[in-house]
């Protein structure tokens, strides 16, 4: 049979309209329609928010400079605080133009380029491993000792970062060149809100002093059943011990009027914990919720949507601050380890009760050793650091809810963590041992990296 | 002969950006040149941190003794070097502004990420070592545009200055005195 040319055009023309029409509906349509043009798999640092595309692109055809300005409005602060080794100032000063010519590093995106898995490797980076060569070329000269080095080491031998070194300057290594692989009674921080709140700008202690309170002097409407048990976990909790009754978070007042809610949210943890849910929004267990950055808040983050191992139990449940802290009781204990656990399920999550870690938190636990001997999960994914306040005038040993801050790189993990009771030497081996991970850090450290090795024979160029 | 040259360039770009100014501008509002603007510039840069070198570092870590100036400060809980000071700054206007830019250079750099690239940079640097009490200005095309450029001489102002630079383990060179010039500050306005 034959079809005559102006049918097939017209076919071709109907058919590139419809389907024309059809990509500009889901292009202009709801955030979850433009999930079509992901042109493919988007990072584990994304991948939670990949629906929301307008989050990284700010909108259909915008250009690089919006797109990097959204990359800056989540992850500046953290590479400043990281203290940047490559911050984008370096690249913006009109000397190094040709080295921006070659790699335009004043974008993010030109060492990390979502969606394209095919040519993505370890911190989502999806340039070649020989890209310091581009302006380090002659290190050699100024350090004899990385002479004859393959190109591609730099990173991949456990020496260098691109972004965050604090752990592994020169001199840093060389000043804790001789420190013993464990620091024994050494203990890591512990709570100081009671100490500080009356400093804190936003902890609303007019409200709630912080004096115990009991049950007696608590209030409800009239058409609230309250359940014993919740009484019992509320009256055991730091919470009560620190004032906070149950009006202080079933009560909201808006203008003259009071009203009872009775699932609280997180703006609600927020008067008084502001710091630890900007935190939680920050990292992998609340990113989806987090407006400022999304624009729109999602479902809550659940192990159903993670790439991690996860327990078959738990994969319905979802994440909020309830659902690790518990609803009344408040248990930071648990919290740091039974909650993690509730969920993870990769091996070394499951090799956690087997490690030294867990007999000293069982330690702490049992009341036979100190507080803050103990290592959680939390004390490593999830540690208290001492956040500044009016640089340095306070700080507030703060639970950093974040759990992305101390992670990839593992070497983050070393000064706010390991080197509490480690030794860098040790630490820097432990964490480039990826059986030692595996097996949560039973045993001692069977890589050997050779930075401080090669720091100390620049200041003891004799010894060894 | 260099010196003429580098005038005339000078000359150059001052009546190119001055003629652009005007052109924007309202005749009876002043103009300023290029190397105006850079000069004034280093003015404040230069007397600000030679106050800083003088009378908080090397008066307190030198004469007083009674805190060290370190690279590492945080760490080290010390004062802030008075080069990174200047750093900083520089790092903090260009996260501000494009309409310029300014950078510590040397021929004798402690971080080799600091020695002279564009060849601006190093017969500038060359020049002021050279030359005591003259700058280097001219103009330069960088990533497609053009640029005043004017290179000062950066003059050891204090002991500590010396000290440091000397003894630093990194240092290509430790034979600096008081009054040398130890490398320069380059500033650019893109015109």
């Amino acid at each position: 049979m034959r079809v005559n040319n102006s049918t097939l055009w017209v076919t071709w023309l109907l058919l590139t309209c419809a389907i024309a029409a059809y990509l500009l509906y889901r292009m202009y349509g709801e955030e979850t329609d433009k999930m079509v043009f992901l042109p493919g798999d988007t990072t584990s640092a994304h991948h939670q928010i990949e629906q929301v595309c307008t989050a990284c692109h700010t909108g259909p055809f915008t250009d690089k400079d919006a797109m990097q300005e959204a990359c800056e409005g989540c992850h500046l602060e953290q590479l400043k605080a990281a203290k940047d080794d490559h911050p984008k100032s370096k690249f913006t000063d009109p000397r190094n133009a040709d080295r921006i010519a070659v790699l335009d590093a004043r974008y993010c995106v030109a060492c990390h380029v979502e969606h394209r898995p095919e040519i993505t490797s370890a911190m989502a980076v999806t340039i070649p491993a020989d890209t310091c060569f581009l302006c380090h070329e002659a290190i050699a000269e100024d350090r004899p000792s990385h002479e004859g080095m393959a190109f591609d080491t730099c990173t991949s031998a456990g020496c260098h970062n691109f972004h965050d070194n604090t752990a592994l300057y020169e001199d840093f290594l060389v000043r804790h060149m001789d420190a013993e692989h464990i620091l024994f009674g050494e203990q890591l921080l512990v709570s100081n809100l009671r100490e500080i709140a009356e400093q804190l700008p936003d902890y609303p202690l007019d409200d709630n002093p912080l004096e115990p309170v009991t049950a007696g002097q608590q209030a409800f409407p009239d058409h609230i059943d309250v359940d014993g048990s919740i009484m019992q976990e509320w009256i055991a909790s730091k919470h009560a011990e620190a004032g906070v009754g149950c009006q202080t978070c079933h009560a909201v007042s808006e203008e003259e009027t009071v009203s009872w809610i009775d699932k609280p949210g997180k703006e609600v943890c927020a008067q008084c914990h502001q710091g630890e849910v900007q935190g939680f929004l920050s990292g992998r267990h609340g990113m989806r919720l987090n407006v400022a950055a999304l624009g729109q808040e999602l479902s809550p983050m659940s192990p159903s949507l993670a790439r991690l191992p996860m327990k078959e139990h738990a994969v319905d449940s979802h994440l909020d601050c309830q659902s690790c802290h518990g609803a009344h009781s408040y248990d930071s204990r648990s919290a740091a380890v039974e909650s993690c656990l509730n969920c993870h399920n990769d091996d070394h999550s499951l090799a956690y009760k087997d490690s030294p870690h867990h007999r000293l938190w069982q330690a702490e636990m049992s009341g036979d050793a100190a507080p803050g001997t103990g290592v959680s999960c939390a004390s490593c994914h999830m540690p208290r650091t001492e956040k500044d306040y009016y640089w340095g005038t306070f700080v507030h040993n703060e639970v950093q809810h974040n759990q992305s801050l101390t992670l990839r790189p593992n070497e983050k993990m070393i000064r706010p963590v390991c080197m509490t009771c480690h030794g860098l030497g040790f630490a820097i081996n432990a964490l480039a041992d990826p059986a030692l991970i595996h097996n949560n850090f039973t045993g001692k450290p069977s890589v050997h990296i050779e930075s401080i090795d090669l720091a100390r024979r620049r200041v003891e160029p004799t010894g060894e | 002969m260099k010196k003429l040259r580098n005038l005339t360039l000078a000359l150059t770009a001052s009546a190119a950006v001055g003629l652009s100014s005007l052109a924007h501008s309202q005749a009876d509002e002043p103009v300023f040149t290029p190397q105006q603007m850079t000069d004034w510039l280093h003015l404040v840069m230069a007397s600000d941190r030679t106050v800083y070198t003088r009378m908080i570092v090397n008066r307190l870590a030198n004469k007083e003794k009674v805190i060290k100036a370190s690279e590492h400060f945080e760490d080290e809980k010390a004062l802030v070097l008075p080069a990174q000071m200047f750093r900083f700054g520089a790092e903090m206007v260009g996260e501000q502004t494009d309409d310029f830019t300014y950078s510590l250079l040397s021929e004798w750099p402690i971080n080799k990420q600091n020695a002279p690239r564009t060849e601006a940079e190093k017969e500038g640097l060359t020049f002021v070592a050279e030359n005591k009490g003259e700058n280097y200005y001219t103009t330069e095309e960088l990533g497609g545009k053009t640029y005043f450029t004017a290179v000062y001489a950066d003059t050891a102002v204090a002991p500590a200055c010396v000290t440091c630079h000397n003894d630093h383990k990194d240092t290509p060179r430790s034979d600096f005195k008081i009054g040398d010039v130890m490398g320069g500050v380059v500033i650019r306005v893109p015109l």
